[in-house]
């Protein structure tokens, strides 16, 4: 009885879930350019617009090279930090794990307009790279939080055997914590990715009148009236994100990822 | 190899790169919008270094009054739909097999890692006359005849709803997969039903992390700054799209900055409240 309650209740979370993608999908391959749905003839016209429409092309483009770069930035910039917290005493050090978290956890429109305001001032505002230190410091949470967990799951013996035996610092670094520590490296910069794909609101902020970002040429695009070049850009996104999460619960433990215990003890 | 306190400056090496980025691209520009929230605004957008109050004194109004009113109540709405939904959920996702719950959360994530204007977007299409739900409901014969379901309360709910819910499941993931079945088992061996169960045993033992929860998403829904202007009607704008559209539109960079300086106050306020009656409540 509770087991059939409980499908019900999961059925239905799926399907509100679920639904708004499923009419977007729908949507997406409308022959013409109509906002219907059931969709009128099928065509996948849309999704080839995204590749080859300049616009929605140089967008694509745009968003990729940002997520690329912007990733690597902000792991560059969470993994000594990570590594010097789990290496070193130094309790103020501390502030700077909150200060690495505090962009992810107030509300985005203050670090976008604290970040507007700094490019502002500096006389920066709207050049592309910009729009990378922005986005690398907003996600700089994501491999953050990761790095830190991996660290904790690093069994000091390990590193402690490699001292014994005459290994300095940076031997250990690249022999023993490396290897360890690569899979959180990885899911950082994965979920950082994926996010920073999608991210809108400090990407326009700071380059919103000098480049479109897929999300803000949507955003354009929905204020002119509608195309269903949105719709497939949609389920794109959608679609990348599942394929990415996919792979890092593939090649590590998601569930751990997300704070349950390794899947030896379950 | 034992943690060890720095021996010599060398030691702090690692440090020097992240606290430089943090300190230039997130204290400064921090501090920059407040210094910006006290200038004094010039015509055409710009804006010359003073020391004024008038950006805080426009606060002092009905107008502003209600716009901050309706951003607390939705997104103390918002929290509260949330937790009710996720709770439940987290709980039984935790029971089922590790394929399963990585299937979930794959799409959990996937859902959480959209932008607001790719969900707006979503929901518009979904609440909409020509391709929207109602179609569905119009085919089954339940309805006559199409219509929008938006701009709406309901639709900005709905919608910030969606956008928090895979938030709230990972905010209450790690607790509720650490919970001690024994728990449950121990008051099933005693003849408890498993809802009698869940409810006399997992939810107060789960008391400070829902709290703890209700903040966490309250404070993601004070941030959603595009789904109210998407999905509802200007009076359904909260302070995050106030925010934005002074900045952006209007052009009043002090304005906004001061509203943001509010906002990041409010938010702290709320959070320390929560925490000392929290405190409180444990002590009595």
């Amino acid at each position: 009885m509770t087991g059939a309650l409980s499908k019900v209740y999961f059925f239905l979370i799926g399907l509100f879930l679920a639904l708004p993608m499923i009419v977007v999908a729908g949507v997406s391959v409308n022959e013409k350019q109509t906002l219907a749905f059931p969709p009128k003839g099928f065509s996948l016209s849309w999704y080839g617009e995204i590749f080859l429409n300049p616009e929605w092309r140089n967008a694509l483009f745009a968003s990729l090279t940002l997520a690329i770069l912007s990733a690597a930035l902000a792991v560059a910039i969470a993994l000594p930090l990570a590594w010097f917290l789990w290496r070193r005493i130094a309790p103020w050090a501390n502030i700077f794990q909150l200060l690495g978290i505090a962009p992810f956890t107030l509300p985005p429109v203050i670090t976008a307009l604290g970040l507007l305001t700094f490019w502002a001032t500096t006389g920066f505002y709207g050049q592309p790279w910009t729009a990378v230190v922005s986005h690398a410091i907003f996600f700089v949470t994501l491999p953050l939080v990761t790095l830190s967990l991996g660290f904790t799951a690093i069994d000091r013996s390990l590193v402690e055997a490699a001292a014994t035996m005459g290994a300095d610092d940076k031997t250990i670094f690249r022999t023993v914590v490396l290897p360890l520590i690569l899979p959180y490296i990885v899911s950082g910069y994965a979920f950082a990715f994926v996010l920073s794909l999608n991210e809108y609101i400090v990407a326009y902020m700071t380059v919103g009148f000098t480049m479109e970002t897929l999300p803000i040429k949507i955003f354009n695009a929905l204020r002119y009236g509608y195309t269903p070049t949105m719709a497939s850009v949609t389920i794109l996104f959608v679609v990348t994100a599942a394929v990415i999460f996919s792979l890092v619960a593939r090649f590590g433990d998601l569930p751990k990822l997300l704070g349950a215990m390794s899947s030896d003890d379950t | 190899m034992r943690r060890e306190a720095p021996q010599k400056l060398g030691d702090y090496g690692p440090l020097f790169f992240p606290a430089m980025m943090l300190i230039v691209f997130f204290v400064v520009p921090f501090a920059t919008m407040i210094a910006v929230s006290f200038f004094q605004r010039q015509q055409g957008g710009f804006y010359v270094p003073a020391f004024e109050l008038a950006n805080y004194q426009r606060f002092l109004s009905l107008f502003f009054a209600n716009v901050l009113g309706f951003s607390l109540m939705l997104a103390v709405t918002v929290a509260i739909c949330c937790v009710v939904l996720a709770v439940p959920f987290t709980y039984l996702l935790t029971r089922m097999a590790r394929k399963v719950q990585i299937v979930w959360l794959v799409a959990l994530l996937s859902v959480l890692s959209l932008s607001e204007v790719i969900i707006g977007f979503a929901w518009s299409t979904l609440f909409s006359r020509t391709a929207g739900i109602t179609n569905l409901l119009v085919m089954a014969g339940i309805m006559s005849e199409a219509k929008a379901l938006l701009p709406s309360f309901g639709a900005v709910l709905t919608g910030m709803v969606y956008q928090a819910f895979p938030y709230t499941v990972l905010v209450l993931y790690p607790a509720l997969v650490r919970l001690d079945p024994t728990l449950t088992e121990a008051a099933r061996t005693l003849g408890a039903s498993p809802v009698k169960a869940f409810f006399t045993v997992v939810i107060p033992a789960l008391r400070n992390t829902i709290t703890a929860t209700l903040i966490m998403v309250f404070i993601f829904a004070l941030g959603s700054y595009l789904l109210p202007q998407l999905l509802g009607r200007p009076q359904h704008w909260t302070l995050s799209v106030l925010i934005t559209d002074q900045a952006i539109y209007q052009s009043n960079m002090p304005f906004a900055a001061a509203m943001a300086v509010f906002l990041v106050l409010v938010t702290l306020g709320l959070v320390a409240l929560t925490v000392l009656a929290g405190r409180k409540g444990d002590a009595a």
